[in-house]
């Protein structure tokens, strides 16, 4: 256990954090009267707070962490999770798919699945990604309290039920809407709170290029060392990432993953939803400038013998998630220390919200309503998603302790994306530009690309085939298996989902209009100045990212 | 009725307070620590961060309220 050490300053500015977050849900309560105001923020968000709560549903505490620790392990490899590995995605679901998703007034993501295809197609959808939030929020939860009792010394099962209740009651309080108030003051907090990190390192090292000269050639580059395998930390070759990473993976959870979409959903008219995921670009991309530059810090610093800065162990392992807190007791004084461990809380509590407020939809849509009780009210479905917080937060905790009793659980978290997410990413791809794909090949591509996913995940898990197999190459990591997976899961729904489509029924195509490109109007938009065109925004978001891959080539 | 009335203050007001009152106690914790040194020694200390970056989110929190001190949601 390591002690970060916080004073009373550091102690009062965590209390006032908890004690906004709260303050604001009772506040928010009053306006939270029907259940499209606690499932979709009454629809009346601008497109910066829908993009930033967009963002920052994807922004929690263990990816920062993670995310740092990889960049100490790998380099720049990381910021493909940032560039190739989620802009390309965003700007597509943000001009090409949002239309279909806005226009049509569903209230999820399985929700466009039973209008585009049928019941069962969306009910499958609906249990896989609520069980796939439900046991992601569990572990995010595990994970929370394993690092605050690691670097604070805290109690484990006290700041895991106290940060549990206080989700459960402020997201109980007034749902979607006090999940993305809060998602959004996490952003500043933690920009505020880590970016210092980041800029206090450049600073003792000696400056950005001096960080790129003191680490290893291959970790500042991008791009240079991907034909072999073995020459990059992360063992994957080019098109692992591009194909599995850039492709399957990314746009698989940038364009379907409920999560973070709902965020886009709660703008007030569709050019705010379609603006959403592009403004989230632009600061998506900013992020490796926290997570990337004090991963290399780190690297720098632990390379000099006269820094006197190390890593954590856990026995004779590295524990790598140390590198950030370990920088925040290198440079943080009192009051700051304070603003950092209030960000990583903020990212996890938010992260946690976000699970939750996506579980009660999916869970009151579509699968109460949709199954068990069609004729259910407005004022029923509002109470029945308060009870599906209370409860899915209850399940999360029984999660986390299942996750403390077994902790290889973590090593699924990458692998359960691959198996819900990137078929689904073929279901809605066909769906959405291919008119004459059916409700039965939706479905049994689904089903086939989920089940082949998971098969191929127990298979390498149990050693029933080599990992090589998946990946085509003679080495690879645990990372390029999942990138792998991705890709051939994708592949299989998409396959499988044409083959059935070509013998089976088609829907009558009036009841496509609105949902499927060639039957929707193309005027999505009213006439709008060019600085407020998504597109516009979109073309120098897709500029800014092919230079930052240039130059960090 | 009264419930119906209530305007709701923008996401950009609260993150103003949120900024501003952690801002203004890392900047008053960084200036009284310019009178009583730190016991701990913190690599860069000589460059005071609480006391520009307590200040810039300070400032910050106050741009926010003000901008959005009018405001409401529609």
């Amino acid at each position: 256990m390591y002690g970060l050490g916080l004073s009373l300053v550091d102690w009062l500015i965590i209390a006032i954090y908890f004690g906004f977050v709260l303050g604001i849900g009772f506040y928010l309560r009053r306006f939270t009267r029907s259940d499209e105001d606690f499932f979709l923020a009454g629809r009346k968000n601008s497109s910066w707070v829908a993009g930033l709560a967009f963002l920052s549903a994807n922004l929690g505490a263990l990816e920062l962490l993670g995310m740092t620790g990889n960049s100490f392990k790998y380099g720049m490899y990381v910021a493909h999770f940032y560039w190739i590995g989620a802009i390309p995605a965003m700007l597509f679901l943000g001009i090409y798919m949002m239309p279909f998703y806005y226009s049509s007034r569903i209230k999820s993501v399985p929700g466009y699945l039973k209008l585009r295809f049928d019941e069962k197609t969306r009910v499958l959808n609906a249990i896989a990604f609520a069980v796939m939030t439900l046991l992601v929020s569990g572990i995010n939860l595990y994970a929370m309290a394993l690092v605050l009792h690691t670097f604070l010394g805290w109690n484990w099962d006290i700041s895991m039920w106290a940060s549990a209740a206080t989700v459960a009651l402020y997201v109980s309080l007034s749902g979607l809407m006090s999940a993305i108030f809060t998602e959004i003051i996490q952003f500043f907090l933690i920009w505020f709170g880590l970016f210092l990190v980041a800029i206090l390192g450049v600073i003792e090292v000696g400056g950005i290029q001096e960080v790129f000269n003191r680490v290893p050639e291959a970790y500042a580059r991008l791009w240079a060392n991907s034909a072999d395998p073995s020459q990059n930390g992360m063992m994957v070759t080019w098109g692992g990432i591009v194909l599995g990473l850039g492709f399957v993976l990314s746009f698989g959870y940038w364009t379907t993953d409920f999560l973070v979409v709902q965020r886009a959903f709660s703008a007030k008219d569709l050019r705010s939803a379609r603006m959403a995921p592009v403004i989230a670009s632009f600061f998506k991309m900013a992020l490796p400038f926290i997570v990337v530059i004090g991963g290399l810090v780190a690297l720098v610093l632990s390379r000099d013998p006269n820094s006197g800065f190390s890593l954590l162990h856990d026995g004779s392992k590295i524990n790598y998630d140390s590198a950030l807190p370990m920088l925040i007791a290198r440079y943080y004084p009192t009051g700051l220390v304070g603003l950092g461990i209030t960000a990583l809380l903020a990212g996890f509590m938010a992260g946690q919200a976000g699970n939750i407020s996506a579980f009660n939809t999916v869970w009151t849509y579509d699968i109460y309503h949709s199954v068990i009780n069609r004729n259910a009210s407005s004022a029923h479905l509002l109470w029945m998603g308060r009870v599906a917080t209370i409860a899915g937060i209850l399940i999360s905790v029984v999660t986390a302790y299942w996750a403390k009793s077994m902790p290889t659980i973590m090593d699924y978290m990458q692998a359960i994306f691959s198996w819900v997410n990137a078929p689904l990413f073929a279901t809605m791809l066909l769906g959405m530009f291919v008119k004459w794909i059916t409700p039965n090949g939706a479905f049994w591509g689904l089903l086939a690309g989920m089940t082949s996913s998971f098969t191929m995940f127990l298979a390498v898990r149990f050693h029933w085939i080599a990992k090589s197999t998946i990946t085509l190459s003679r080495v690879a990591s645990d990372m390029a298996a999942n990138f792998w997976r991705a890709w051939w899961a994708w592949l299989i729904c998409f396959g499988v989902t044409i083959l059935v489509s070509l013998f089976t029924e088609k829907k009558p195509e009036k009841e496509l209009v609105g949902l499927v490109k060639g039957l929707t109007d193309e005027t999505v938009d009213q006439p709008v100045p060019l600085l407020k065109k998504p597109e516009f925004w979109a073309i120098i978001s897709f500029v800014v990212l092919v230079i930052l891959n240039i130059y960090f080539w | 009725m009264l419930q119906s009335e209530a305007k709701m203050k923008p996401i950009w007001y609260f993150v103003g307070l949120v900024l501003f009152s952690i801002g203004f106690i890392i900047l008053l914790s960084g200036l009284y620590h310019l009178f009583v040194p730190h016991t701990t020694h913190k690599v860069l200390a000589h460059l005071y961060p609480d006391v520009w970056w307590g200040g810039l989110m300070t400032v910050s929190g106050v741009v926010f309220i003000l901008l959005s001190r009018k405001s409401v949601v529609e």
